[in-house]
């Protein structure tokens, strides 16, 4: 992991609405092919965190530098532009497309190609989103009208959508929400594979803290807008202030991961 | 029998969700519907609950074939129901959210007053003028719990309390669950956190693909670790 | 000064009617999500019956009495037409609920014309309210006094209503979640019906109590409900508070705007309303809306390119019907191209509907732009048909550039109220500006050149170019832009979110559809000979719409068989009745209810043998939320 650059730095972000103050002076870094997560309770900022970072939402205040470049207030299309590629806590896909043809949207999209009136779309780069499908292992679907898929291979559309403008970094909103363990466990784990092969720098927010304790590198704590901690899964889960804010008492996670378990 | 559920046949468009659920919550019972997303749990709660459209089956909601009976109908016989996306009313106080769900005192059902919530959810009282959008997720799924106990339902369908809350919050789940059993009130809860519906319920069903592929006690389920993993693939 | 003081009194004054009938329309659409299009209509019923009532039973009780009577008489048949029509489409798309209301309205033009006649009636003065003040020597009308202090009673009744009664309450909850307000215990059925009934009332009321002031007559539902629409649109659909500030903005605009443009006094109504959308698109008081429904039988089978059988199809299609003068006489070759002009409309429509998913109840601004271009080049400049043909739709693109580019910036309802606006401005201007588009006269004598003027060889050029731009609309739809834009109407997050820009997109696609109906509106111009406001009418947009809706909206060919059929379904029926409109209606209503999936849909379906459908219609099912 190089530590000349991160490939993404943020620097005392804050955002407020209507006087209450969502998130106040976040900063942190992320080097490539580095798996971050972002948790914390209910109402502790991560959304409105993650929309600063993706340019759904303009920052109050703070800087958001990706890349070298300055993000902050961009556009979503315009950071997209920049090679992030993102996901979303409920998967947003085109249902009247194939599967292909959702990957083969991106593609035209990267391939500047979105105002072209008369050449044909399904025959543009399908190698390219067969070599992504396969890539998620979603290659035997590609002919598959998108709106049929099962909510976890959607979850994996998702992921090759994503990886699309061959991003250095992955902005994922509760990867998992919604999928059975095991296909969290799953999709987590290609995640992590396929970022550590091209060194693209994940981060993403996430409730199941199995999931959480498994996958990420390094763990971020917000509570009421401020990080309470950052560390490895195994600091942050020690962590007094964690546990009485956020973690409990660990009786409805995974005892493996619960303080003083071997692992 | 508080409720029982008979050949339950469930459709949505040309998609057959449901097949033949059986299944039965007895006086003072909670039991726990596991099973993974897309089984088939909110569609169950939904069905019996009269807002699926396409349905076939027999539904006795105290004795009462309730099957043919409209959504609202359903509910005011007593039966409550807690969606799983909690669907709180942003855009009105804690007290008006409160308000939408009160419904007339019934004689076989504990008798909740805005006051007993407030005890039952602390935070809840000292939010009473509050927009529903202004709360956190924790908050929501408390109101969308108390506006339901408004009714005075002796039935609760409770779909997924858990899901998206923090391990802290899952706790005081925990404990408003226990102590509305403790008031009398029966509870159907679909859960996919085994260690969440451990701590809660008596009996448990899973529910497959459609189907109800076990049912039992938890210790039941725990000697029988290949249904286990293999439905709930943990 | 005083002059201008009564003006502004005057516009206070017709204030009032215009929020009455607003607001009933925002809360209908609040709980219900359907905007009622029929809305003018119970509101020239409410006029009609209530002047029928103040004729019959003389005095003040008979006035006042017969005014609120007949709103509450108008309230009943409102109850009425939810509890049979609407209750059947509350889980429809918000196109089709546009539609069946507005089948409704016209039926109802219809129908009063059946039973009060179709002159104007003057109705009597208000007992009590016949004099006129004195102020500094101008009179101001003593009844406009009581209209400008009832706005703000109604106002605050309303206000009392929504937040100090349980009635309020439920109602607020129903705007925003209506099913959970039935997973709670409550009959959301009659609190629909309830709620119905309230926004009926109000504009009935608002119709009564414009007895004193205007004649009534059988044309006032569509003109307030353009109003009306304008008013939502700039305060924000859903909010009383928007309703009335903006009618009060609107009233003022039309009082002032008569003093500054006299000719084309709507242009103020519209830069305002321009203005508002850039700074707040969801008006003064409106919130931006949730994502809007899903159409019906939303094809899960994506788009594909015809197979070589169906290109064959296709073209001896073509072939047979490049036959018809070998048959035909000169009536049915006319006819043959009119379907055909109407061919080339509709299919720029339902591009912009089916593969955008913008419903546009404008349309026809661009036909009529594009005739007027032609008529424009060909009578004023003199140039050759051919220059005429090629350069008249660019007023049609020059048109949608201009709206189109305000349109895209809403969605859904907004999109469709707005487009409409936006086609009856311009069908103001072209009605009013006398001196450049003749007015109702219309411009006369444009003629084809002798190459193109014999039935047959005008009728080979119209297919011609109606084969040329469905190829051209069908190749975009496969082209990167063609799937840019389904991608953003499909999920405009995820479009974002791989870089394309939404509206851009959207616009340009506004833009295409605008000189495709260009094109059409020239070769009308030709074929009849003359232009007239009414090609950029609202009933012409919503001829188009019904077209679409015919054919299937869902379907890639739709368009083409609902043309063809709609067309010689509306020259046969103008020929065979004087009721057309009560028919046409109930066709409407008819299509929405029962055929949401059009001709060619329904064709699918069958082809493709799927299950028997259970019990409740595919329309119904279809809103119901999908599984978990």
């Amino acid at each position: 992991m190089s530590v000349a650059q991160p490939l993404l730095s943020v620097e005392g972000l804050s955002k407020s609405y209507g006087g209450v103050h969502a998130v106040r002076g976040v900063s942190f870094a992320l080097n490539a092919g580095e798996i971050l997560a972002l948790i914390g309770p209910n109402g502790a900022g991560k959304s409105t965190c993650f929309d600063m970072l993706n340019g759904q939402t303009t920052p109050g205040s703070g800087r958001i530098n990706l890349l070298g470049e300055d993000t902050t207030g961009k556009k979503p299309r315009e950071i997209w532009r920049l090679g992030v590629g993102r996901t979303f806590q409920i998967t947003a896909t085109f249902p009247t497309m194939t599967v292909r043809e959702n990957v083969q949207v991106a593609l035209v999209s990267y391939g500047r190609r979105l105002f072209n009136l008369w050449t044909s779309t399904p025959r543009y780069a399908r190698a390219e989103a067969g070599r992504l499908l396969e890539l998620v292992g979603m290659g035997g679907y590609a002919e598959r009208p998108c709106g049929e898929l099962a909510y976890g291979d959607l979850k994996r559309l998702e992921l090759a959508i994503a990886l699309a403008n061959q991003p250095k970094l992955l902005l994922m909103d509760e990867p998992t929400a919604g999928m059975a363990p095991r296909e969290r466990i799953e999709l987590m784990r290609l995640t992590a594979q396929i970022a550590r092969e091209q060194g693209i720098g994940v981060l993403f927010t996430e409730h199941d803290m199995d999931v959480v304790f498994e996958h990420a590198d390094r763990i971020l704590v917000l509570n009421r807008g401020s990080l309470i901690a950052e560390g490895s899964p195994e600091e942050v889960r020690r962590n007094p202030q964690v546990r009485a804010i956020y973690l409990g008492e660990g009786l409805v996670y995974d005892a493996r991961h619960r303080e003083g378990a071997p692992t | 029998m508080k409720l029982s559920v008979h050949d339950l046949n469930s459709h949505y468009g040309p998609a057959h969700i449901l097949f033949d659920i059986a299944l039965d919550v007895g006086e003072g019972e909670v039991v726990a519907l596991l099973g993974r997303n897309g089984a088939g749990k909110s569609t169950t709660f939904r069905s019996i609950v009269g807002l699926v459209a396409q349905r076939t089956g027999r539904i006795l909601f105290e004795g009462n074939d309730v099957s043919d009976q409209p959504t609202h109908a359903i509910v005011r016989g007593g039966l409550g129901y807690v969606p799983e996306e909690r669907r709180i009313f942003t855009d009105l106080t804690v007290e008006e959210n409160l308000e939408v769900g009160r419904q007339p005192e019934r004689p076989n059902a504990p008798h909740w007053t805005r006051e007993k919530l407030f005890a039952l959810f602390p935070n809840l009282a000292e939010m009473r003028g509050r927009l529903g959008g202004r709360m956190s997720g924790g908050e929501q799924q408390m109101l969308t719990i108390a506006r339901t106990l408004m009714g005075n339902p002796s039935l609760v369908l409770l779909d997924e309390p858990s899901e998206g809350l923090s391990p802290k919050i899952v706790e005081q789940m925990v404990d408003a669950i226990l102590t509305m059993k403790k008031e009398g009130v029966s509870m159907l809860v679909s859960e996919q956190n085994l260690h969440f519906a451990r701590l809660i319920s008596d009996r448990t069903y899973i529910i497959e693909r459609g189907r109800i592929c076990f049912s039992g006690t938890m210790s039941e389920l725990d000697a029988r670790p290949d249904i286990r993993d293999a439905h709930l693939a943990l | 000064m005083a002059f201008y003081f009564v003006q502004f009194l005057t516009g206070l004054a017709s204030a009032a009617s215009l929020f009455l009938v607003a607001s009933g329309l925002s809360i209908i659409f609040g709980v219900t999500r359907i905007v009622n299009f029929a809305h003018g209509a119970f509101y020239m019923l409410g006029a009609y019956v209530a002047f029928t009532l103040t004729e019959r039973f003389s005095g003040a009780i008979g006035f006042w009495g017969g005014i609120v009577a007949a709103a509450a008489i108008v309230a009943l048949v409102g109850v009425l037409v939810e509890m049979v029509l609407l209750r059947r489409i509350y889980h429809a798309p918000e196109l089709f609920q546009l539609l069946a209301t507005f089948g409704l309205t016209l039926m109802v033009e219809d129908l009063v014309v059946l039973i009060w006649g179709p002159s104007d009636l003057l109705g009597r003065r208000a007992p009590g309210f016949k004099g006129a003040v004195d102020f500094f020597g101008q009179n101001i009308p003593s009844y406009d006094l009581f209209l400008i202090g009832l706005g703000p009673l109604v106002l605050g009744l309303l206000w009392l209503l929504f937040q100090r009664t349980r009635w309020g309450v439920l109602v607020r909850a129903a705007t925003q979640d209506r099913d959970m307000v039935a997973a709670l215990g409550v009959n959301q059925k009659w609190l629909f019906t309830s709620v119905f009934a309230v926004g009926v009332f109000l504009a009935a009321l608002g119709g009564a109590l414009q007895i004193p002031r205007d004649a009534v007559h059988h044309a006032m539902d569509l003109r307030i409900i353009v109003d009306v629409f304008v008013v939502v649109v700039i305060g924000g659909l859903g909010s009383i508070i928007g309703a009335f500030v903006a009618a009060v903005l609107v009233s003022e605009l039309n009082a002032f705007g008569i003093l500054i443009f006299p000719k084309i006094s709507i242009i103020l109504v519209f830069l305002v309303m321009a203005a508002v959308l850039i700074v707040r698109p969801w008006g003064l008081f409106g919130r931006q809306e949730a994502a809007a429904r899903r159409t019906p039988g939303l094809t899960i089978n994506p788009w594909r390119p015809l197979t070589s059988n169906e290109r064959l199809a296709a073209v001896a299609a073509l072939a047979l019907a490049a036959a018809l003068p070998l048959i035909g006489g000169n009536y049915a070759l006319t006819v043959g191209s009119e379907i055909a002009i109407f061919v080339i409309f509709a299919a720029s429509l339902h591009f912009l509907m089916s593969v955008g998913g913008l419903a546009s109840f404008g349309h026809a601004a661009y036909f009529g732009l594009g005739a007027y271009g032609v008529a424009f080049l060909a009578k004023l400049a003199g140039l050759p048909m051919i220059l005429s043909l090629l350069l008249g739709p660019l007023l049609g693109l020059a048109g949608a550039a201009v709206f189109g580019f305000f349109a895209v910036q809403l969605s859904g309802v907004y999109f469709a109220m707005l487009t409409l606006a936006f086609a009856q401005i311009v069908w103001s201007i072209a009605f009013q500006w006398v001196a450049v588009t003749g007015g109702d006269n219309g411009i006369l004598g444009v003629w084809p050149e002798s190459w193109a003027a014999s039935p047959a060889h005008f009728y080979w050029l119209s297919i011609a170019v109606a084969a040329l731009a469905v190829a051209v609309l069908r190749i975009i739809v496969f082209s990167p832009f063609g799937f840019a834009l389904r991608a953003t109407r499909d999920s405009p997050l995820r479009g974002e979110a791989i870089g394309i820009d939404g509206k851009r997109i959207q616009w340009t696609a506004f833009v295409i559809a605008g000189t495709v109906a260009g094109v059409a509106g020239a070769l009308f111009a030709y074929l009849k000979g003359s232009i007239f406001p009414d090609s950029l009418g609202i009933s012409l947009s919503v001829d188009a719409l019904v077209m679409v809706l015919l054919g299937g909206v869902e379907t890639v060919s739709g368009a083409i068989l609902g043309a063809i059929v709609y067309k010689a379904l509306s020259i046969w029926l103008v020929s065979q009745t004087d009721l057309s409109k009560l028919v046409l209606g109930g066709i409407i209503v008819l299509i929405v209810v029962a055929f949401p999936k059009g001709i060619v849909g329904m064709l699918e379906t069958i082809r493709q043998r799927r299950p028997p459908t259970p019990p409740k219609s595919a329309l119904l099912t279809s809103g119901i939320e999908t599984a978990e």
